[in-house]
């Protein structure tokens, strides 16, 4: 593996670092040991200045205009979407569609797709791992279809138990759903495991890829996944934006999602047609300076490099898992022997919240509570974890932060 | 005794550390009049009330669940400062110590429940404060399941 340490000597946290300004505020005091990427990740300057550029030099809507601003801002979005396309290796740009984010995109999935194909008596196949976004949306249209859900159960160290997934798995099953990277657990599932199998018995597969776009690098040819989701803030970048990727074949068979604007092709009353892809499922004015902004942190992951990101994160981990294993009391949530980015765990003599206030009070941002995995938390009987999480911007320093912190709620809690 | 926490002590401190860590009262109650349970899926406080009422006297008041330190003292303080008194007492006493956690005082009129006056600095935490009274109050009026969320 010694590649790997090799390139994760060609970042330069500093300069890294130095990008991201809100890493140089105090907190209660101390210097901010942000540990919370999970839940968003802060921006770069670059990500910044692209959105201010925009609101500054050619904000216009677009698509529609004729003038000089609007075809300047039509081509910088249009410009992201193919981007976009590069960086996920989708084959077409009609099969990237923009929306608010990875809850919308599973729901648009559910209620276009799901709901024109499901019958009585379909299965969808979901995980024990589930965020809630991917877990709600299927309730909701299994109820309207009258398909069953059906879940797959994951192991004590957090890991999808594979032989019952192949026992779940039938020719009843329409849907698989599942996370690519678990936000809970930070478990990495064997996608192509789960989807060569799922092709075989003609479900179609969508992954929830929220967590897993900002630690790895993704193909859609490589995962062979038929609809893939994910949120620009998660990756660095603004909030408000994400993708839907779609196999254009299955997009041209949906309905729309939404109605109005800009996805249809001609509006009468007596009748209204779509317009083709992409923009059928784009109604109404977009995130423009979002998706803008998504372009430029698209840009700042792939020029540090994907591989070396990730090599970078995978040495943290170990680390903090490392210190994190050796602390009197301390239970670790989520062991899978693949891992990306989170450190997700208990203390038998305090609760979460105070722990939380704790670290908060050193400057600590970690996240406590259910982390929209209540199913997770169910699992494993707890109440609420703590969830420490990394981003490309962590340093051993900041384990070492955390670690000091969990010993002082010890000095008063633990004795 | 919270060496570098400074001000954390006047949230975490002696008098709210013993009671989360050696609740009084914590225990079930088959024989009570009234229950009820409260629960904050947010932070993972969830707590069950018993309430035994002899017309309008809290004859006895006692509670079980699984809570943070703020969660876990307040119940374990309201249980002791509540028992034998009237329910229109505690109610006032309710509405008193709210005020007190939102930062508008009254601590000198509230016996022990000012040790609590320090969560007002932490607005994230005056729901834990205050789930175990809301989680009383709900089982004086036959409420079901409640959340300060």
């Amino acid at each position: 593996m010694s590649n790997i340490s090799l390139n994760s000597a060609l970042l330069d946290i500093g300069k890294i670092r130095a990008d991201f300004p809100i890493l140089q505020r105090q907190v209660n005091g101390k210097p901010l040991v942000y540990l919370d990427s999970a839940a968003t990740t802060q921006k770069p300057n670059q990500v910044i200045d692209a959105i201010s550029h925009y609101y500054r030099h050619y904000n216009s809507n677009i698509h529609r205009g004729v003038h000089q601003l609007s075809q300047e801002a039509t081509t910088a979005f249009e410009g992201v979407r193919e981007q976009v396309r590069r960086f996920i290796g989708a084959a077409s740009s009609k099969e990237i569609i923009f929306t608010s984010g990875t809850t919308e995109s599973n729901n648009l999935i559910t209620m276009c797709y799901a709901r024109s194909v499901l019958k009585a008596g379909d299965e969808v196949l979901i995980s024990h791992m589930e965020h809630h976004s991917n877990i709600v949306p299927w309730q909701l249209i299994c109820e309207a279809t009258g398909a069953k859900l059906k879940v797959t159960p994951i192991n004590d160290e957090g890991e999808l138990d594979m032989l019952a997934y192949h026992e779940l798995l039938s020719e009843r099953t329409a849907i698989v759903a599942m996370t690519y990277v678990s936000n809970a657990l930070g478990t990495l599932n064997p996608v192509g495991e789960i989807v060569a199998a799922a092709h075989e018995k003609g479900a179609v597969v969508l992954l929830d890829g929220a967590q897993a776009v900002p630690h790895l690098k993704v193909d859609m040819q490589d995962l062979g996944v038929d609809f893939f989701t994910f949120s620009a803030h998660k990756m660095y970048g603004p909030t408000g934006v994400g993708v839907l990727y779609g196999r254009q074949a299955l997009l041209e068979k949906m309905p729309p999602f939404k109605g109005g604007g800009d996805m249809i092709r001609m509006v009468s009353f007596e009748k209204t047609l779509y317009n083709e892809l992409p923009y059928k499922f784009e109604a109404g004015t977009p995130n423009i300076a979002g998706v803008i902004g998504m372009g430029a942190a698209i840009d700042y992951l792939e020029g540090l490099g994907l591989e070396a990101v990730a090599a970078h994160e995978h040495a943290l981990l170990e680390y903090g898992n490392q210190l994190l294993t050796k602390m009197p009391g301390l239970r670790m949530i989520g062991t899978a022997a693949e891992r990306a980015a989170v450190l997700n765990f208990v203390l038998e003599y305090a609760h979460p919240h105070d722990i939380g206030t704790f670290l908060d009070h050193a400057g600590i941002a970690v996240r406590t509570g259910h982390h929209c995995a209540q199913p997770v938390m169910d699992r494993y009987q707890v109440p609420a974890t703590v969830r420490a999480s990394l981003g490309v911007y962590n340093t051993k320093a900041d384990l070492d932060a955390l670690v000091r912190g969990i010993e002082k709620v010890y000095e008063v809690f633990g004795q | 005794m919270i060496d570098g926490f400074g001000n954390l002590t006047e949230l975490y401190n002696e008098v709210i550390l013993d009671h989360a860590g050696s609740p009084r009262n914590f225990r079930e109650n088959l024989e009570a009049g009234r229950k009820a349970e409260g629960y904050n899926p947010l932070c993972g406080d969830q707590i069950t009330v018993y309430c035994l009422l002899e017309g309008e006297k809290l004859v006895d008041l006692s509670f079980t669940g699984k809570g943070c330190a703020i969660c876990t003292a307040s119940a374990s303080i309201m249980t002791q400062t509540l028992k034998s008194k009237q329910i229109a007492k505690a109610q006032n006493m309710f509405e008193r110590f709210h005020k007190m956690l939102l930062g508008e005082g009254g601590e000198d009129e509230l016996g022990k429940l000012s040790v609590f006056a320090g969560v007002h600095k932490y607005p994230a935490r005056v729901k834990c404060a205050t789930l175990p009274w809301h989680t009383l109050q709900s089982s004086l009026k036959e409420g079901d399941r409640v959340s300060t969320e």
